[in-house]
């Protein structure tokens, strides 16, 4: 039972993490229809900014975490403005294809700049963990927990509440109704894969210092985005917030009770059943089958 | 035609008697075995238009089976029950390495083509890492991490007949070479059948397709089918070459290479995925012949990918053709429906 809490305490700090990146990319996923391979290069990104801010240059850790999402943002924004805009409306092939040639490229310029091999990144955090009754949790992952919860937050109120975020979700639910409505799409995919990708950066800018920073950290990343999206139906923040808190536990009861050599394979099998099951996806998404 | 045909077969299979650098011959056979696997993506990619993102895990599957029955192996599958499989010939070996990926294929095709689209692509991805992890952790079967080492070449000998031996470099080159040959023929057979028209139309309309009576599924499953098995034998003669098989056999790039060799030649062209396999095939040497670094060799490989969507988006074979008929026949290609050009 201990352990049992124990796991479900390690699952709420990975799951908002997760939560962060299926959110990021379903909104890229819903309202752009680009299958997008950059978001796990996005997530190691924002870990290696991470990095290059708080041991390469020396700067506070509280602010290396802002400045690193901003940058995942800016980056974001360079990639849509220079490889998808032109693409709009061409076939999800093509896209796909264009995001896997820049997922390569990038990565391998990180590891161009950085080496291969791991890096681990300082914290300010105290060492010692913050022991709860029968389980303990250490005071970087509380942080972690905190912030991805307060951004996810964040996130739902703006696609709610603003005016971006009302013109994101006309965009999702007919793009030509949204056009002739006076909405900028060009503007609203820009805006969206930024913010995408800037969710995307916070994850790794999070998570970079709980685990080790090296390039390939974003491919599993990716892969599991996509399985939160799966999950959690299409354009949908509370969905990929619930799918990635899932996902969490799965992978961590995967890893605690049957072997942690298969936890990345929990993620995997579940998108495998669940389409096996209903091909539809938990929440009705009749354009899959179509 | 015939007589371009000929020439290139002679060429082809000239190539050991006057290459004797044997470095540009083990070259020739990795390019030649991954040009078989973009040969059989293209068969799903090109033809029947699913873009297969796991094909890597038919190469794989092709591989480890064929080296694992060669090898002979055993397993405890419940706690009281352990199968053990003696060492078998190696062909033997080999065609069951073809018929486990060809029938992994059938299994997945028939899951995977319950979705079509992006969720057919994450569907196929996640095929690929589950094997990926089942290699890496099946220590008992696979050897994990520690790999498959010793498997042997091929071999091949019929008493006061024949007894070849494919462990040099040019038996290896000309094993390589005819298995591309039959499963060139094999695709361009099926493809200009009724069931490759069939799986054009699928691609072009499947509504349209399915409502004159063509079996989606069916012909799906059947292009997954072939394409599955001839993706395996060329993961059985990687293995067989290479001798040692280890989980990174199943790494995502290996099919982004074979996407990216399918695309660039030309999807659905016969000839496309030989003309993009050799150039991204013999391209990393050329990079390091300038002694780049790996990393700069595919930040270049990115960047071109990006770049030949961009400006050859239907690949580099159709727009020699098309640039071939504006020059030889203008008025012919001026009306030529669109299609054709």
């Amino acid at each position: 039972m201990e352990q049992l809490l124990q796991h479900g305490v390690n699952a709420l700090v990975l799951g908002g993490t997760y939560a962060l990146l299926g959110i990021g990319l379903t909104l890229i996923f819903g309202i752009m229809r680009v299958v997008n391979f950059t978001h796990g290069e996005l997530y190691s990104f924002g870990a290696y900014m991470m990095f290059l801010w708080v041991m390469q240059a020396g700067v506070n850790f509280f602010l290396a975490l802002p400045l690193a999402v901003l940058l995942g943002l800016l980056l974001g924004a360079g990639i849509e403005l220079l490889l998808l805009r032109r693409l709009r409306g061409a076939d999800i092939d093509t896209t796909m294809l264009v995001m896997i040639g820049a997922w390569i490229a990038l990565q391998n310029f990180e590891q161009l700049c950085w080496s291969g091999v791991a890096k681990s990144i300082a914290t300010p955090f105290p060492a010692a963990p913050l022991v709860l009754g029968p389980v303990a949790v250490s005071w970087n992952r509380l942080f972690v927990f905190i912030v991805a919860i307060a951004l996810i937050a964040a996130t739902q109120a703006l696609v709610k509440g603003t005016r971006l975020g009302k013109a994101m979700r006309a965009t999702f639910q007919d793009r030509d109704t949204a056009a002739l409505m006076g909405v900028d799409i060009a503007l609203i995919h820009t805006a969206t894969f930024a913010l995408g990708s800037a969710l995307a950066a916070a994850a790794g800018a999070l998570l970079g210092p709980v685990f080790v920073v090296y390039p390939t950290m974003g491919d599993l990343a990716s892969l599991k985005a996509f399985a939160i999206v799966i999950l959690g139906g299409l354009g949908s923040i509370p969905g990929a917030a619930a799918g990635g808190f899932i996902l969490a536990f799965i992978e961590e009861l995967g890893a605690g009770y049957i072997s942690s050599g298969y936890r990345d394979a929990m993620g995997f099998l579940l998108i495998i059943v669940i389409l096996l099951v209903r091909p539809t996806g938990l929440v009705a998404q009749r354009e899959r089958i179509s | 035609m015939p007589i371009l045909s000929f020439a290139w077969l002679a060429l082809l299979f000239s190539v050991p008697l006057w290459m004797a650098d044997l470095y540009v011959l083990h070259v020739l056979i990795v390019t030649g075995i991954f040009i078989i696997a973009a040969m059989s993506l293209n068969l799903l990619l090109g033809y029947t238009g699913q873009l297969s993102l796991g094909h890597v895990a038919f190469f794989g599957i092709g591989a480890y089976v064929s080296s694992l029955v060669s090898l002979g192996c055993q397993v405890h599958l419940l706690p009281h029950w352990q199968v053990s499989l003696a060492a078998q010939p190696v062909w033997v070996g080999m065609l069951s390495g073809v018929a486990a990926a060809g029938l992994s294929g059938f299994l997945i095709g028939k899951i995977a083509f319950k979705v079509r689209g992006a969720y057919f692509v994450i569907v196929t991805v996640s095929f690929a890492e589950v094997v990926h992890l089942v290699a890496l952790n099946w220590v008992e079967l696979t050897q994990g991490p520690m790999a498959l080492n010793n498997i042997r070449p091929l071999t091949l000998s019929i008493p006061f007949l024949v007894d070849i031996s494919f462990a040099r470099k040019p038996a290896s080159y000309y094993l390589v070479l005819t298995v591309a040959l039959v499963a060139y023929v094999l695709i361009r057979r099926l493809v200009r059948s009724r069931a490759g028209r069939a799986m054009v139309a699928l691609r072009e309309n499947e509504p349209l397709a399915a409502s004159v009576g063509v079996d989606v599924t069916r012909y799906l499953v059947l292009a997954t089918v072939l394409s599955a098995a001839i993706a395996g034998a060329a993961g059985v003669l990687y293995a067989h070459y290479v001798r040692i098989v280890d989980p990174d056999i199943f790494l995502f790039i290996y099919t982004v290479i074979m996407v990216i060799m399918v695309i660039s030649g030309g999807k659905g062209t016969l000839a496309g995925p030989i003309v993009g396999g050799l150039i991204f095939g013999l391209l990393p040497e050329v990079l390091r012949a300038f002694a780049i670094k790996p990393e700069v060799q595919w930040v270049i490989y990115g960047v071109l990918m990006v770049l030949i969507v961009y400006f050859l988006p239907e690949g580099i074979v159709p727009a020699a053709r098309s640039a071939w008929l504006a020059l030889a026949r203008p008025a012919a290609w001026r009306n030529a429906p669109r299609l054709m050009r």
